[in-house]
């Protein structure tokens, strides 16, 4: 059997996939990307391995998508992560959907046709609104961490407004409704819908809507939200923070069957010996 | 990428028309007027005055990222950054004291003795050129142009030859001159010529492959912009020209290899116009065609007519248009030049040239059934464009347009 790999270096976590020749999940790692991307590429990738208990020589190819996908030296071939996520879901589950991934500073709406392709996709302008990173400053407002908000925002019962959409701001009105006495758990669903507002305003949501990314992963209840929200099924695919990184493998396992010139990162350029 | 020799004259051409700037602001050999770049500039030139375009001035400070030095300085006087960043990186220089014309012997922008606008393109110019008016104690006078015309009328075309026509007289008294009909006319007649030629150099981008990109034609369009009315533009597009359909014929591109093209809507980016380039030619496309560097091939300029051509010609510029026209244009221009695909640039501080705003990306790639991109940025303050973002879009879109050729192609990756 042969096996594939993907890796995907994202801003704040990078992500590791190795699968089989069969397109199955076999092993995958998720690990802060920190200042160090290659190194973060590194640890992911060989925690995914030692997941899927294969070694290095048996992977025939490793492509590598994510903002830092041009910083990892043994990446045989890399695509956008606008590609992989839609490729990674498109491989699950039928088309036409829109692919709504939110990371950890981008948040992207990608149109894709009944075969997968894409269409069209948007996404966040320079910003930080829409994005998971916006969820970490409410949690730090609030004074938790993040892994627990989800959790508390299921206790709300009063439907609280955060007005703004930018990330900082939000943290300061969160700041007056403290002041006015709110709950915490209103007050991390009022995050939660804030977000929301945010990623419908990218793009048209309609029909079937998938949503992946670490947010998605994480925070159930942003699914609950968007399906809330849009006409149409929401559909959550599996291994939602991972889905890029899947992706990158398909695209590594593409690249290998259709015999496509596989694009090596010059690391030359990158200033790497 | 292939450098055009033509750049080499193009510098020359250039220098020839900073020099004859400071000359006569240092030396006073003729009266100054600061023009906005689409404004009555046939009539300036015919009327004698050597003409300062501020646009063309905070184009060079963005190009050069020194804009976002001088930014500051005008947010610090009350103008909002949300503002056109021509307009704040202007003031700010003149606040500073500096100005990228330092090479040419000036230390500031040249002192106008009279400022000249048209709202054609938006309010923001009325407003720049009004600063600068109280603070200098200079005259202002414009052109009050209509906006977001379905289509020129007479009735337009009749308003807006009155006030040129209303025009002379303050003009001549700063000019200390009376206008000669043989002058307008001659001027006219080289704006005309000059224009033509500029057009016919972008039309010859529809050859495969494209012989010269968009980010060549933001560097070629300085006659076009600076130079009109004059004699030098057609001389320098007669030079240019020649060298284009010489590439055209021999099959030399501007993109070595090019395999995608894509259309420009909006602003350029003029802070990372090398960047683009560079990573557009990288994935072997060439932006081959724009809406605003064809905004200055003015049509039917008419010497025998040049007061109601002029004004005909600035009212049908394409910034001024409503929606249906513009997209009507844009579909043409996409057609003509057979491009692929079209990018949108959302510019922060332009909503006037910012195409993207009441869905024409989704119309056009329902009309013309190619795909749409839009990128968001500014066309001087760096602070609203992201380089990763800008690149993944980019990449993406390359990604996307060449997946969906292979499978028209029957070739495509498996997925």
């Amino acid at each position: 059997m042969t096996y594939y790999a993907g890796v995907d270096s994202g801003s704040w976590t990078t992500k590791a996939v190795v699968i089989d020749g069969n397109c199955e999940v076999l092993g995958t790692a998720v690990t802060r990307s920190g200042a160090d991307l290659t190194a973060a590429a590194e640890r992911a990738y060989e925690t995914a391995l030692a997941n899927s208990g294969r070694a290095r020589g048996d992977v025939k190819a490793v492509w590598s998508t994510g903002f830092g996908r041009n910083t990892i030296p043994f990446a045989d071939g890399s695509r956008t992560e606008l590609d992989c996520h839609g490729r990674g879901v498109a491989h699950f589950i039928p088309g036409p959907l829109v692919v709504v991934d939110i990371g950890g500073q981008d948040a992207k709406v990608i149109r894709l046709d009944a075969a997968g392709r894409r269409l069209s996709h948007r996404m966040n302008r320079k910003c930080a609104a829409g994005t998971g990173s916006f969820l970490d400053e409410i949690a730090l407002r609030l004074g938790i961490r993040v892994d627990e908000l989800n959790a508390l925002g299921r206790g709300s019962t009063e439907n609280l407004e955060l007005s703004s959409f930018c990330t900082v701001f939000a943290g300061t009105e969160l700041l007056t409704l403290i002041r006015g006495g709110k709950q915490p758990a209103d007050l991390a669903m009022a995050a939660y819908r804030s977000l929301l507002k945010r990623i419908v305003s990218m793009d048209v949501l309609e029909g079937k809507i998938v949503p992946t990314g670490g947010v998605v992963a994480y925070h159930p209840i942003m699914v609950e939200l968007i399906a809330e929200a849009c006409r149409g099924e929401v559909v959550v695919p599996p291994h939602p923070q991972e889905m890029g990184a899947f992706g990158a493998a398909l695209a590594a396992f593409a690249a290998c069957e259709t015999h496509d010139t596989v694009d090596t990162p010059d690391m030359a350029e990158l200033g790497q010996p | 990428m292939t450098e055009l020799a033509s750049t080499t004259a193009l510098r020359a051409t250039m220098d020839a028309y900073y020099r004859s700037l400071a000359d006569a602001a240092l030396r006073g050999t003729a009266p100054v007027a600061w023009c906005t770049s689409v404004g009555p500039a046939e009539l300036l030139r015919a009327l004698g005055f050597a003409v300062h375009f501020p646009e063309n001035h905070a184009a060079i400070m963005g190009a050069a990222r020194t804009a976002n030095r001088y930014l500051p300085l005008a947010h610090a006087q009350g103008y909002s950054q949300d503002i056109c960043s021509y307009l704040t990186s202007d003031i700010g220089a003149y606040l500073a004291g500096e100005s990228p014309l330092r090479a040419y012997g000036l230390e500031r922008a040249p002192t106008p003795d009279v400022l000249v606008f048209n709202t054609n393109q938006c309010r923001d110019v009325r407003d720049w050129f009004e600063w600068y008016g109280r603070e200098l104690g200079v005259p202002v006078v414009g052109l009050h142009s209509p906006r977001a015309i379905d289509e020129v009328m007479e009735s337009d075309i009749d308003a807006v030859t009155r006030q040129l026509e209303a025009l002379v007289a303050p003009l001549e008294q700063i000019a200390g001159t009376r206008l000669d009909d043989s002058r307008l006319a001659s001027a006219t007649r080289a704006s005309r010529d000059g224009a033509d030629l500029w057009g016919a150099c972008l039309e010859t981008a529809a050859a495969r492959p494209a012989p010269l990109t968009f980010f060549d034609g933001t560097i070629h369009m300085g006659p076009a912009v600076v130079l009109r009315g004059t004699e030098d533009a057609p001389a320098y597009y007669r030079t240019l020209l020649a060298e284009l359909r010489q590439r055209v014929e021999s099959r030399v591109g501007a993109v070595p290899g090019e395999t995608l093209r894509l259309y420009w809507d909006g602003m350029p980016v003029w802070g990372r116009l090398r960047a683009l380039s560079t990573m557009f030619a990288e994935f072997d496309t060439a932006v081959v065609a724009s809406t605003y560097c064809n905004s200055w091939a003015f049509a039917g300029l008419d010497p025998a007519d040049p007061w109601r051509s002029v004004s005909r010609a600035l009212l049908e510029l394409f910034i001024a248009r409503s929606e249906a026209p513009k997209e009507r244009y844009i579909a043409r221009m996409a057609e003509f030049y057979d491009v692929d695909g079209v990018i949108f640039h959302d510019c922060r501080t332009c909503s006037n040239n910012s195409n993207t705003r009441y869905g024409m990306p989704g119309r056009i790639t329902g009309r013309l059934g190619i795909p749409t991109l839009v990128l968001d940025g500014d066309v001087n303050d760096l602070r609203c464009f992201s380089d990763e973002q800008a690149r993944t879009n980019i990449e993406g879109f390359v990604e996307q347009l060449t997946d969906a050729r292979a499978a028209t192609a029957g070739r495509g990756p498996r997925r």
